[in-house]
């Protein structure tokens, strides 16, 4: 024990003669670790917040009853089931506003309510009496009492005038959400008597069927394994933990790199340490726990890295999802062991794998073999004609997976395999565009600065796959970010074409409003809408109903149309379709498309596929008659307006006050547009983030393999010193090889960034959301990441470079007085 | 201490085989010094390497005091080097990360045999007492050596080998090593062989044995 102990202080001593390389070391293991903990983190508090939802939704991971007809249904239902022997437990659901702010209000009946309907039988069975007797309590997430300002026992009302039960905490539930006694519910929704559904509990003896007891006014929902959120949010995650994955890769780079040279230097120590009595397993076992005590160490300060970034990324995260997917999830960052010990056993593994050649080199160490220093650069340029192979090989399977593959993995797995195949390929690309100008020069100084780069090749490779990684991620999102952008802009114009949006209270009151509206001359049409929520091929999908008008016929964002399809569509025979449903059903326009509705089978005839951009749904659009035709129950509330331009805000002042209709009923075109901008912009931040971190890592590694490489530099600049070229020229020299072979990195790095753009656009966004984005080119883009890039190679080079130029003489000297 | 019989060592490769040790058979007292020459390529230095069981012998045998060499595996290899010999190498082969005072502690204190007074008779003897804190970079050559011939001999070793220890010295300070060298072994009662080209150096040992051909002539 003590020996190894001896032997694992020599073996530290190397880190603190060599503190730079130790810096680069942990650089490469807290960049790796901070990176993958932080999406990680991000990730496992999206998956809480899913969790918590889900146990008050008592939704999809629940059986359950709900209304045919209408949203809800009579009591006696409930009744009705349970002395026919289901076991049922009634929900209700609506919205309350307390202090301004919108709350989702669910009451529950405790006793029935089934067991694995989530965390809410805990509170019914620990504290019924208290929950039901009066005054009752509402059961309230921490977050929303805190949104309140109020404390535990605190009364509320309603801001019409209802008086809420008082507020307990629990911990579990989602926020936003109040939860109470189904009677107080009813109450304070003006619902007496009425039920959203019931959840099954399993069902144990066999009730008599449905239709016996309720007759059609009831239809079973099954359970789902996955919650909607988690489907919907799926893709989002991937997207994440791919970021998350590439910068624990780019990380890794480092480790290897700093590891593999560390360990070259080190081999003259491991030998000695041989000759005076360490045994060979001894050595091996002081040298893996050497590596781990670096890798926790480096994990530990990376784990406290993540999180801060995961805080700092979390309010975007939570608004995306939010926006895009009306996820709520938790503003307030809190992860379990699990976290902590995954992100820990990451690092340690990654660090092993990063250092798998360099231990495999100490276990076969020949005690015997004369040192020889760089062995490790020579052995990598062994291995160029593998690495060539090897990259063919990547890329024929990345061309195979994409014409086989079908789901969304396939499509990140043909990325993984394009941009691995690419990195493998660069260094056999630059050896050979540094042979052909080694071939052609004439003056032994520009002879000896192509054959010199060659030479620091394998040395440097590894740091300009990961610029060429980073530099590819960035063109390749930044590109399809861009793209998005462009095409996000004039899809909003065509999808948001009125005007002014109006969802009225009631059809009494659309009435009063449409009757109004008409009297004002500055509104120039109003174009009665409809939706309604349908299942099409077991797909959740809605309709919309449009009104025949320029507004649409003009705008609509139409990809694939035939002829004369909107009056195909007039005449209630014609549907569109929206990309990510035609391409889910496989729906071409020409073809059928049969609707299920409260009348009947509406058998369809695609006139147009259209775009729907960031919509998780499918959906479709028919002519507004025909809709009201087939859905004749549907509220007829909903319409757009035409109005002059500056009438607008009057217009909506005016209405408001009139038919006291908040945001949520009537809202502008412009608000809706600045609000669609500001998710977009949001759900971007968080990939603009992680690109310019993996970029940073990236230029974090060029640095340390420069300042590692610029030590065994010095034997190859010496002679050259001696025979007359200056410091100055050398050092010039210097700056000239790294960036030209950073501008070469960078140059290949932009058709690989448009290929993987062309990916993500026409792949994995396609299998992710099931739409295609136009694919634009952005020079300008471009060359601001070219730019940046080529200032990342300068800072990095920059340190070594002023170091060669003051070297001492005195240092150079000794190279020759070492020379043995 | 040290007794050879028969020991031979054969190197191969694709084209050729070439028998560098074809039956070597020699010994060395406690306490006696003894010099190894011969050519370049005459095997002094894979005879040296055998003994520390840094190689393994094609046939033969190599005893330390009761402990038959050749038949040890690699553990056991090491634990002779580490508590029973002190080596020291042409190119000094000090440990770079570690200051001079660590280095010369280094071996005893891995033998468990760390002797704080015997060390600073050594740093004496030495001549390094105001170098102890340095590396080995900031040494010279001869200093670099008498480190190494400190750590050598601070585990209080029943043998000492060195292979060629002032092939990297200039005459003067060559001398001045074989010199603390020989008055050190003679102080622990050490047996000491030493392989060099030297042959003045080699007259200043107890008895020279020459190593020609793979054999001892």
């Amino acid at each position: 024990m003590k020996q190894g102990c001896w032997i694992l202080a020599v073996l530290l001593s190397h880190w603190r003669r060599h503190p730079l390389q130790l810096t680069t070391l942990m650089a490469g293991l807290i960049s790796a670790t901070a990176l993958w903990s932080g999406v990680e983190a991000l990730n496992q508090q999206a998956r809480a917040s899913y969790d918590r939802a889900a146990a008050v939704f008592g939704g999809s991971r629940t059986a359950m009853l709900v209304g045919q007809r209408s949203s809800t249904f009579s009591q006696q239902l409930f009744i009705d089931l349970r002395r026919a022997g289901w076991q049922v437990s009634p929900v209700i659901e609506g919205r309350v506003r307390i202090q301004g702010r919108p709350f989702r209000l669910l009451g529950i009946e405790p006793v029935t309510f089934p067991a694995q309907a989530g965390t809410v039988p805990a509170i019914g069975k620990s504290d019924l009496k208290s929950f039901i007797a009066p005054p009752g309590e509402a059961l309230v997430a921490p977050e929303t009492l805190a949104a309140l300002g109020g404390t535990e026992g605190a009364v509320f009302r309603a801001d019409d005038g209802g008086a809420l039960p008082p507020f307990k905490v629990q911990a579990e539930l989602a926020p936003g959400v109040v939860i109470v006694d189904i009677g107080q519910a009813q109450r304070l929704l003006h619902l007496p008597g009425r039920i959203s559904r019931l959840l099954v509990d399993n069902i144990r003896n066999r009730p008599p069927p449905l239709e016996a007891v309720t007759g059609d006014m009831l239809k079973y929902v099954a359970a789902d394994s996955e919650t909607d959120l988690e489907r919907l949010t799926d893709s989002f995650h991937l997207n994440l933990s791919a970021f998350g994955l590439l910068s624990f890769l780019v990380g890794l780079f480092i480790v290897y790199s700093a590891v593999g040279l560390a360990f070259e230097q080190r081999m003259p120590m491991f030998r000695t340490l041989r000759a005076c009595g360490v045994s060979s397993r001894t050595l091996n076992s002081v040298v893996l726990i050497e590596l781990l005590v670096l890798a926790i160490a480096g994990g530990l300060i990376g784990l406290v890295c993540g999180y801060l970034i995961a805080a700092a990324l979390l309010p975007n995260v939570a608004a995306s999802l939010h926006g895009l997917y009306g996820a709520r999830v938790s503003g307030a960052l809190v992860l379990g062991p699990e976290w902590w010990i995954a992100s820990l056993a990451m690092s340690a593994v990654g660090t092993l794998a990063a250092s798998a050649t360099s231990l495999l080199k100490v276990i076969r160490l020949s005690v015997l073999a004369a040192a020889k220093p760089y062995t490790w650069q020579q052995s990598q340029r062994r291995w160029l004609g593998w690495q060539g192979l090897m990259a063919v090989a990547m890329l024929v399977a990345a061309i195979t997976v994409l014409m086989v593959g079908g789901s969304l993995i396939s499509g990140f797995a043909v990325l993984a395999l394009l941009l691995l195949g690419a990195a493998l390929a660069l260094p056999v690309l630059l050896e050979a565009v540094l042979r052909i100008g080694e071939r052609n020069s004439r003056q032994p100084l520009v002879i000896w600065f192509w054959a010199d780069s060659r030479q620091q090749l394998p040395g440097l490779s590894l740091a300009l796959m990961a610029l060429l990684l980073a530099l590819a991620v960035n063109v390749g999102v930044g590109t399809m970010v861009e793209s998005f952008s462009k095409t996000f802009a004039a899809w909003l114009d065509g999808r948001l074409a009125a005007d002014v949006y109006v969802n009225a209270l009631s059809d009494a009151q659309a009435r009063d409003i449409e009757a109004s509206l008409r009297a004002r001359p500055e509104v120039t049409a109003i174009l009665p809408s409809g939706r309604a929520e349908i299942e099409i091929g077991g797909w959740p999908a809605e309709v919309l109903g449009l009104a025949d008008h320029a507004t649409y016929r003009d705008r609509w964002p139409l990809l694939e149309s035939q002829p004369n399809a909107w009056d195909n569509v007039k005449a209630g025979e014609g549907v569109l379709v929206s990309e990510q449903l035609a391409r889910r059903l496989k729906l071409r326009p020409g073809g059928r498309l049969d609707v299920s509705t409260p009348t009947g089978i509406w058998s369809l005839h695609i006139a147009a596929i259209y775009a729907d951009y960031g919509n998780p749904k499918g959906q479709i659009a028919v002519d507004i008659d025909a809709f009201r035709g087939r859905f004749p129950n549907l509220p007829r509330t909903r319409f757009g307006l035409r109005v002059s331009p500056g009438k607008i805000a009057p217009l909506i002042d005016d209405m408001r006050r009139e038919f006291r209709l908040d945001e949520s009923r009537l809202s502008d075109q412009s608000t809706l547009k600045l609000e669609s901008t500001r998710i977009f912009n949001r759900t971007f931040a968080v990939t603009a983030a992680l690109n310019t971190f993996t970029l940073g890592v990236a230029g974090v590694a060029l640095l340390t393999s420069l300042l590692t490489l610029s030590h065994s530099r010095l034997p190859q600049l010496a002679p050259l010193w001696a025979l007359g070229v200056t410091r100055r020229q050398l050092a010039g020299i210097e700056l000239l090889r790294t960036i030209s072979i950073a501008f070469i990195t960078a140059m290949l790095a932009l058709p690989l960034g448009l290929l993987v753009a062309w990916c993500l656009i026409a792949v994995v966004n396609v299998r992710a959301f099931g739409w295609r984005l136009p694919f634009h080119v952005f020079p300008l883009h471009l060359a601001e990441l070219l730019g940046v890039a080529m200032l990342a190679s300068l800072l990095a080079v920059l340190i070594p470079v002023v170091r060669l130029m003051r070297m001492a003489p005195a240092a150079l000297i000794r190279i020759f007085a070492n020379e043995r | 201490m040290l007794d050879i019989q028969n020991l031979t060592k054969t190197y191969s490769s694709a084209q050729e085989h070439i028998a560098v040790l074809r039956g070597v058979c020699m010994y060395v007292s406690a306490g006696e010094s003894v010099a190894l020459t011969g050519e370049s390529g005459s095997g002094k230095s894979t005879l040296l390497h055998l003994i520390a069981g840094l190689d393994e012998a094609d046939g033969g045998s190599i005893r330390i005091a009761d402990t038959e060499v050749t038949a040890l595996g690699d553990r056991d290899r090491a634990a002779i080097r580490r508590d029973r010999l002190g080596l020291v190498f042409q190119q000094f082969n000090l440990i770079p990360s570690l200051t001079v005072a660590d280095n010369l502690a280094f071996q005893s204190r891995i033998a468990g045999r760390h002797d704080s007074r015997w060390q600073n008779e050594l740093v004496e003897r030495l001549g390094l007492g105001n170098l102890l804190e340095r590396y080995p970079e900031q040494l010279s050559g001869g200093q670099q050596q008498r480190v190494a011939i400190g750590r050598a001999l601070a585990v209080r070793p029943p043998l000492l080998l060195a292979d060629e220890p002032t092939g990297n010295l200039d005459e003067a300070t060559a001398d001045d090593v074989t010199d603390i060298a020989l008055d050190l072994v003679k102080r622990t009662g050490c047996a000491f062989l030493m392989a060099t080209h030297s042959t003045r150096l080699a007259a200043r040992l107890d008895r020279k044995v020459r190593l020609s051909t793979g054999l001892i002539s």
